[in-house]
């Protein structure tokens, strides 16, 4: 385990440029992280400056070539570049991703602070439930809305949202129950302050905290569940590259043309690995380490 | 959770009991609460639903007579109150009647029975892996200062981000179809379990390792373990009879949250590796929108999860004996 270390800047010494320091306090990895993040926010605003090929045009004289220098990721069946395909799904995946996390941690947030704060009656009752959810595996949970409500892009975020939201939800409650314990809280109890006071300007405020952390981590596994569910084909419908629909697309073509499974997966790994290692590494900035080296 | 700890001696076995009767109540208890919600979901559906069902059996979309539709209604019992229709459902549940498949007409049950062999096995067979590859990583690496250890964890860490599918697809492209080691569709030999069991156990292995791995550290410190070095036993010993007994203990716990994991992911890889199970159906009944079909195995499921949980905390009490009651 690392014992931090406090360094001083020498006394008359002039201070480095605030984003220097900043710079040097960041890891190589969280860099590379951010570089990539950064990366598919441009493709996903501004596709066409990332795309080599017009990701819809046909070329059935370049029908499953394998990755070269004229087409990066290689091509599909129709020819079409996988790249630039990639590059154009980029917004529908982060958009339903960034959805399916917001609707999750919503719902969390309401189930887990009324259980938190509204005392024994509600906190059991809202408990049990989180236990009965949590006996439905995720995609289940998810495959049953899209039974009930149809295929559709709101399907797939309700059906994530939902789906992930109990494992946020027992979270927050504990995150609110830890807080509500607190000596800061007893101290204001104790001083008088109104309870409603004491809610709004210290509980909540050191509840949510960690939820920065959660929301980071949590794009990327609604990312990971939502192009789960396109791989099984019931995403968004095929002509869309939105990254599930292309893994999906190339599942019947994996023994003969690898790069169409093999490359929109690489996307999604390194979307959702980028959002971890920011995601730890601002828990650690947040938290502090706690047993991790 | 609070854990009293009870006196021994003859009070024991009764309260065991009770213990026993009660987390039997508390099951029935969470696999009712999943029927209703399950049922609850269904009455959401848009649409009529003798409409879905008449369309279902022609196959397009048909213009049917009222009295078809009052037909069909009649028969499902789709006109009746809505907490008529939830006790029967309840009813029929009771006597293991999860219904009848709307598009094939079968009773769900049997459909369940035939494939939920394959799916079960490959979920423990990944759940055994990935207790192997972790436990093994935690004794190797754990608090040693070695750049393999660093790099190990951060393999844990990175396992536990991709998906399996992914992971099924890459290990299916490589070993099958390149390398040709195993065989691309295996579905009743032990080779071809091989890699769809791999690719659902290396993400949990990535999720368990970590979880063993600071509790490891951790329990490293303790005074006992110091003791043990003093009385000369050697790093491997003290890791593999003290250290270990107390590091698994949160894993165990987490083996009953990943059971569901393990099931979602089963349903991917059976898809990723073409194989049988509860997957494939699964995924035909939500593209039909075979409702009772669908609803009975995400019942199903939730009430493997619940039966997996009670033996997990039975498990936990095996291994530490401290703890009698909760």
């Amino acid at each position: 385990m690392n014992t931090p270390t406090l360094t001083l800047p020498a006394p008359g010494a002039r201070r480095p440029h605030p984003l220097t320091a900043l710079a040097a306090s960041v890891p190589g990895s969280v860099g590379l992280a951010g570089a990539v993040l950064l990366f598919f926010l441009v493709a996903a605003l501004w596709p066409q400056a990332l795309q080599t090929h017009d990701p819809l045009q046909m070329d059935l004289a370049a029908v499953l070539q394998a990755p070269s220098a004229a087409h990066l990721f290689g091509t599909d069946q129709t020819g079409r570049d996988t790249y630039s395909r990639l590059i154009e799904g980029t917004r529908q995946s982060l958009g339903i991703g960034l959805g399916a996390t917001a609707l999750s941690l919503g719902l969390a947030l309401l189930l887990g602070v009324t259980a938190g704060l509204g005392g024994r009656v509600a906190d059991a009752v809202i408990s049990r439930v989180l236990d009965v959810l949590f006996a439905f595996p995720t995609l289940f949970l998810a495959l049953l809305f899209v039974t009930v409500f149809g295929v559709s892009v709101a399907t797939l975020i309700v059906a994530v949202g939902v789906g992930t939201a109990p494992g946020y939800a027992r979270m927050i409650r504990g995150q609110v129950l830890a807080v509500r314990g607190a000596g800061y809280v007893e101290a204001a109890r104790a001083l008088g302050h109104a309870p409603a006071r004491i809610v709004r300007q210290h509980i909540l405020p050191n509840a949510i905290r960690p939820l920065v952390v959660m929301l980071t981590l949590g794009v990327g596994q609604s990312i990971v569940w939502a192009s789960g569910l396109a791989f099984l084909g019931l995403g968004v419908a095929p002509p869309s590259p939105e990254w599930g629909a292309l893994l999906d697309a190339g599942r019947s073509y994996v023994t003969r043309a690898w790069w169409l499974e093999v490359m929109p997966g690489l996307a999604i790994v390194a979307f959702a690995l980028s959002v971890t290692v920011i995601g730890r590494h601002l828990q650690d900035r947040l938290e502090g380490k706690v047993g991790r080296p | 959770m609070s854990t009293p700890i009870d006196a021994p001696g003859r009070g024991g076995r009764g309260l065991a009991r009770a213990r026993l009767l009660w987390q039997g109540l508390g099951a029935v208890a969470a696999l009712w609460a999943a029927a209703s919600f399950t049922f609850l979901v269904q009455t959401l559906m848009p649409g009529d639903r003798a409409m879905l069902l008449i369309n279902m059996a022609a196959g397009n979309l048909t213009n049917p007579s009222p009295e078809e539709i009052a037909a069909v209604n009649a028969r499902y019992g789709f006109d009746d109150p809505v907490l008529v229709q939830y006790l029967r459902y309840l009813g029929n549940l009771l006597r293991g009647d999860l219904g009848v498949s709307f598009q094939q007409h079968q009773p769900v049950l049997a459909m369940i029975g035939e494939q939920i062999g394959p799916t079960l096995t490959l979920a423990f067979s990944a759940l055994v892996t990935a207790w192997v590859i972790a436990v093994a990583l935690t004794l190797a690496c754990t608090a040693r200062e070695h750049p393999l250890s660093r790099a190990a964890s951060a393999l844990q860490v990175a396992l536990a981000t991709i998906p399996p599918y992914w992971i099924g697809t890459i290990l299916l492209v490589a070993f099958a179809v390149e390398l040709r080691w195993f065989p691309v569709e295996g579905q009743h030999s032990l080779a071809g379990l091989v890699l769809p069991t791999l690719s659902l156990a290396l993400p949990l292995a990535g999720y368990l390792g970590q979880v063993l791995q600071d509790e490891f550290a951790r329990v490293l410190e303790q005074p006992f373990v110091t003791s043990a070095r003093m009385r000369g036993m050697g790093d491997l010993g003290v890791r593999l009879r003290h250290v270990l007994r107390h590091a698994v203990l949160p894993g165990v716990t987490l083996s009953g949250w990943a059971l569901g994991k393990l099931l979602s992911g089963a349903v991917l890889i059976e898809a990723v590796f073409a194989r049988q199970g509860l997957g494939g159906l699964l995924v035909a009944a939500t593209s039909a929108r075979d409702v009772p079909l669908v609803t009975g195995i995400v019942l199903t499921s939730a009430a493997v999860y619940v039966v997996t949980n009670l033996l997990v905390d039975h498990a936990y009490r095996l291994i530490d004996p401290r703890i009698r009651l909760s």
